[in-house]
C-alpha cells in the first residue's frame, strides 16, 4: 500500500476499499477477545477457514477474526452479517452447520439466544436481551473489524475524524469541541478531558506529550483491553486528534506487558498508520507532524497511576510523584503531558465527526456519552457492556445482566475495583453517574461492576481487595504501607472470628488517615470499598468482633 | 526574586517563589514535624508527617509542606484536628516498627499516640529512605538500596559496594532514626563478606566521633 499523502487520496483508497465490498456477501465474524480466546475461539475460526477452504467458498463467504463483542458469558461468540445474526458457545463441531445455513440464507436454531425462562428465541443482535438494552458507540464496531486489518477500520468510516479535524478545523476548534462536549475521562477520576487539553496546551513549553493510559490495573475491570486489542485504530485516531488539539508531537501508548494479543494488535496499529501516512510527518499534507510509540508496564498495579506511568516511559521506577504541579504542565521528562484512558480517546473521534451538541444529547446531566461496564460476580450475563451515561444500575444489573447467578437475591453492587466500594442493593435505582456514584460511596472508576448476591461476606470482600492492593503498593510512603497491612491484618482476623474490642474504631481510623495522607491515588483511595462497608454494612462489622468480658464489643 | 505573601498558622510570612511551605515555615521559626526530611536531600514526602492543612480559593486540601509550593495569599494551618489526628495514627502506625525510636516516641508525646495500638511489626526500619537517599544524592555510592514494594518495602545493602565503601563512611548510620541502617549493614557484613570489609585507611586516621557505630540507646536509658 503506497503512502497517503493528502486527504483526497485517503477518500479515493476507502472508496476503492469500500467498492471491492460486497456488502450483500454473508460474513462470519468470530470473536477472538480475551474470553472467547480463552474458550478456544481460534479452533472455530479455524474450522470455518478450512470448511471455506475444503468447501471452496472464498467467493461465496467471508470469515473474519474480530476484537470483543461483549457477550463473554456466552462465547465464543460469533455474528452473521448480513442481520447480525448471532451465534453462541460455538464450537467447531457447529462449523460446518451453520456455514450451510448462511449459505442458504437460513439460520441455525440451536445456536441461537434462547430466553432461559420462557424459552423465547432471539436471533439477531437487537433482539438478544444482553445488547438490546445497550447503546454501542464505541463497541459496536468490533464485530465489524479485524483488529490487524486498518483496512477493516477504514470501511466503517474510520480516520474521517482526524480528516475533518485537520482540513475543516484548527486545533482550537477542535478542543473547543472536546470541551462543548464534557468529555470526563473515563479512566477513573472523571476530569474534564477538554480542561485538561487545555491546560497542557496552553503549558509554555513546546515539547509536549500526548499519553493513551492503557493500563487497566482496575480488577474486574477489562474494557479497555477490548478496545484496544479490538479496535485500536479508533484510540489511535482520538490520541492524534488530541495532539493536533494541543500542539504535540509526539504520542505514547502504555499498557500492559501481559497481553499478547493485545501487544500484537497495537504494534500491528501503529506500523499500518505510519505505512498509510496517518503517523509521521506531514500527515495527508496537513503540516502536522506527529509520531506515537508503544510502551509497556513492568508489571505493577501502580505503575498505571498516571505520574508512576510517566516516570515509567521516563525509564525510571513508576513510583507516583505528588501531582502539586499537574502532569498537564510537568509531565514525561518535565514537559507538558497529557494523560487520557483508552475509552476517553475512544470517544474523542466521534465527537468530532458527529459534533458536541450530538454527544452531549447523550447521558445524564453532569455525564455526558456511552460508559463501557465490565459486568461480572454473581451475574447470569458476564461480559462488557455500553451504556448512556445515566441508566439506571437495574438495566445493567437485571435487563442486560440477566440478574443474580443460582435464582439467589441480590446483596449489593461493588464499583470501581480495589478502589471503589460497595452499595447495598435497595440502591440498585441509581443512575449511572459520576458524582451520583461518588456520592452513594461506589465511583464508577473505570467502569468494573460486580454484583454479589445474599451469600457475600462483605468483611471477606473488603479483606480480599486490601490483600490484592497491600501487594501493590509501592511502599513509598507511611499510610498506604503501613495502613493497609494493619486494615489488613484487622479484616483477616475478623474472617477468622478473632475480632476484637477497638477493632472498628482503629479500622475507622486508618482508614482515614490512609485516604488523606497518602501520596497517590492508589493509597488515598485504597480504603473506599473498606468506608463504603462499613456505612452501608457496619452490623455485619459489629457483629464480628468477639463478645469480650460482657461488652457489647466495639 | 519574587515575593509571595502568605498565611502559615494566622501569621503573614514573606517567602520567595519556588520555596516549599515547609522551608517558609523553618524560616518564620514555625515547627512543623518531619521525619523522612533532610536540607541536603531532595524532598521525598515518603514519612507524610509534615502534612498540613492548606486553604486555596476556598478548598481545603492536606498536602506534605516538604513538597508543596508557596503561593500567593494561601492559608497554612500546621495544626488542626484533622493534621493532629493524622499525625498520630502515622506515628503508631511507625511505632509498630520501632517502639523505642527516640524521634518517634518524642512526636507520640506530642501527639498523644499509643505505641501498642497496631500489631507489632518485625522489621524496626520505617522506611524513611534516609540512608538510600544520603547514600545516592550526597555520597553517589548506591550501597543502599530499596528492595521490593508494598508493605515488604525494605532498605538493603549491596555487598559488593558496601564491603568497599561503607566502614569508611558510616554517616547514614547517624541519619537513621531507628538504627535500622547500621544493624542492616552489619548483618550484610556479617552474612556477605565477613572480615573482608575495605578499612585499611580508617586506623590511620583520626576517626570523627559520628564515624562510630551507634549504639542502639534503649528510650529509658536516653531520656
Amino acid at each position: 500500500m503506497p503512502k497517503l499523502h493528502s486527504v483526497a487520496e485517503l477518500q479515493e483508497f476507502r472508496a476503492e476499499i469500500l467498492a471491492s465490498r460486497d456488502l450483500a456477501k454473508p460474513c462470519i465474524a468470530v470473536c477472538a477477545g480475551a474470553a472467547c480466546d480463552g474458550m478456544d475461539s481460534a479452533a472455530v475460526a479455524a474450522a470455518f477457514l478450512a470448511e471455506m477452504d475444503k468447501q471452496k467458498l472464498g467467493g461465496k463467504l467471508e470469515v473474519r477474526t474480530t476484537g470483543c463483542h461483549g457477550y463473554c458469558e456466552k462465547g465464543p461468540n460469533v455474528v452473521v452479517t448480513p442481520g447480525e445474526i448471532c451465534y453462541f458457545e460455538v464450537q467447531p463441531t457447529d462449523v460446518a452447520e451453520v456455514v450451510a445455513a448462511t449459505l442458504k440464507g437460513e439460520v441455525v436454531d440451536r445456536l441461537v439466544y434462547k430466553d432461559p425462562n420462557t424459552g423465547a428465541q432471539a436471533v439477531h443482535m437487537s433482539e438478544v436481551p444482553f445488547y438490546k438494552h445497550q447503546m454501542r458507540l464505541l463497541m459496536g464496531d468490533n464485530p465489524k473489524i479485524d483488529p490487524m486489518r486498518i483496512d477493516d477500520y477504514l470501511a466503517v468510516g474510520g480516520y474521517a475524524a482526524l480528516v475533518k479535524a485537520l482540513t475543516e478545523m484548527t486545533p482550537v476548534q477542535v478542543l473547543d469541541e472536546v470541551k462543548k462536549a464534557n468529555l470526563r475521562g473515563r479512566g477513573g477520576g472523571g476530569f474534564p478531558a477538554g480542561s485538561k487539553w487545555e491546560t497542557t496546551r496552553n503549558a509554555p513549553e513546546k515539547t509536549k506529550y500526548v499519553i493513551v493510559n492503557g493500563h487497566e490495573g482496575e480488577s474486574a475491570a477489562f474494557m479497555d483491553r477490548a478496545m484496544l486489542t479490538g479496535n485500536p485504530h479508533k484510540i489511535l485516531e482520538g490520541l492524534i486528534i488530541g495532539a493536533y488539539a494541543i500542539g504535540a508531537q509526539k504520542g505514547f501508548m502504555y499498557t500492559r506487558h501481559d497481553m499478547p494479543l493485545l501487544e500484537k494488535h497495537v504494534r500491528n496499529a501503529l506500523v499500518q498508520a505510519k505505512e498509510y501516512g496517518l503517523l509521521g510527518e506531514n500527515i495527508l499534507g496537513s503540516g502536522f507532524d506527529f509520531e506515537c510509540e508503544l510502551h509497556f508496564d513492568v508489571g505493577i498495579f501502580v505503575s498505571g497511576e498516571s505520574s508512576a506511568l510517566m516516570r515509567s516511559i521516563e525509564g525510571n521506577p513508576p513510583e507516583p510523584r505528588p501531582k502539586y504541579i499537574r502532569t498537564s504542565v510537568s509531565g514525561i521528562w518535565d514537559k507538558p503531558s497529557n494523560l487520557n484512558n483508552v475509552e476517553t480517546w475512544a470517544n474523542v473521534p466521534q465527537i468530532i465527526s458527529k459534533g458536541a451538541d450530538w454527544f452531549t444529547s447523550i447521558g445524564s446531566e453532569k455525564s455526558k456519552g456511552t460508559k463501557l461496564i465490565s459486568l461480572s460476580g454473581n451475574v447470569v450475563n458476564s461480559g462488557i457492556v455500553e451504556v448512556p451515561m445515566g441508566t439506571p444500575l437495574r438495566t445493567l444489573a437485571f435487563d442486560i445482566g440477566g440478574g443474580v447467578r443460582d435464582g439467589k437475591t441480590l446483596k449489593a453492587i461493588h464499583f470501581g475495583g480495589a478502589m471503589g466500594g460497595s452499595i447495598p442493593a435497595d440502591l440498585i435505582d441509581a443512575p449511572l453517574d459520576f458524582d451520583g456514584m461518588s456520592k452513594l460511596g461506589a465511583p464508577i472508576g473505570a467502569g468494573g461492576l460486580l454484583l454479589m448476591d445474599e451469600d457475600t461476606d462483605m468483611i471477606e470482600v473488603a479483606r480480599y481487595l486490601l490483600d490484592f492492593l497491600v501487594n501493590e503498593s509501592c511502599g513509598k510512603c507511611a499510610p498506604c504501607r503501613e495502613g493497609m497491612p494493619q486494615m489488613l491484618h484487622i479484616l483477616t482476623n475478623m474472617t477468622q472470628g478473632k475480632g476484637k474490642a477497638g477493632d472498628l474504631e482503629r479500622l475507622e481510623d486508618l482508614a482515614e488517615v490512609t485516604g488523606l495522607g497518602s501520596l497517590c491515588a492508589l493509597g488515598k483511595t485504597s480504603a473506599d470499598p473498606l468506608k463504603s462497608m462499613l456505612r452501608y454494612f457496619k452490623p455485619e462489622y459489629e457483629a464480628r468482633i468477639v463478645n469480650i468480658a460482657g461488652g457489647s464489643g466495639t | 526574586m519574587s515575593e509571595i505573601i502568605l498565611t502559615i498558622d494566622d501569621k503573614e510570612v514573606k517567602a520567595t517563589a519556588g520555596m516549599t511551605v515547609l522551608q517558609a515555615a523553618q524560616q518564620a521559626g514555625i515547627v512543623i514535624p518531619t521525619l523522612c526530611h533532610h536540607e541536603k536531600l531532595e524532598a521525598f514526602g515518603g514519612c507524610r508527617l509534615c502534612i498540613v492543612e492548606v486553604e486555596v480559593r476556598g478548598w481545603t486540601n492536606y498536602v506534605v509542606s516538604c513538597l508543596y509550593p508557596v503561593a500567593k495569599d494561601i492559608v497554612v494551618r500546621t495544626r488542626s484536628e484533622k493534621v493532629d489526628k493524622i499525625r498520630k495514627v502515622i506515628v503508631e502506625e511507625l511505632m509498630a516498627h520501632a517502639p523505642d525510636a527516640p524521634e518517634l516516641v518524642k512526636l507520640a508525646e506530642v501527639y498523644g499516640a499509643n505505641r501498642d495500638r497496631f500489631e507489632r511489626q518485625q522489621s524496626f526500619c520505617i522506611v524513611c529512605g534516609l540512608c538510600v537517599r544520603y547514600c545516592n544524592e550526597v555520597k553517589q555510592k548506591n550501597a543502599v538500596g530499596f528492595i521490593d514494594n508494598g508493605a515488604e518495602r525494605e532498605i538493603s545493602f549491596i555487598p559488593e559496594i558496601a564491603k568497599n565503601e561503607c566502614w569508611e563512611c558510616q554517616e547514614c548510620f547517624a541519619l537513621c532514626p531507628t538504627s535500622y541502617a547500621q544493624a542492616a549493614y552489619l548483618l550484610t557484613e556479617a552474612l556477605a563478606f565477613p572480615g573482608e570489609r575495605k578499612a585499611t585507611d580508617h586506623v590511620s586516621r583520626a576517626p570523627e566521633p559520628t564515624r562510630r557505630v551507634i549504639p542502639l540507646i534503649p528510650v529509658a536509658a536516653a531520656t
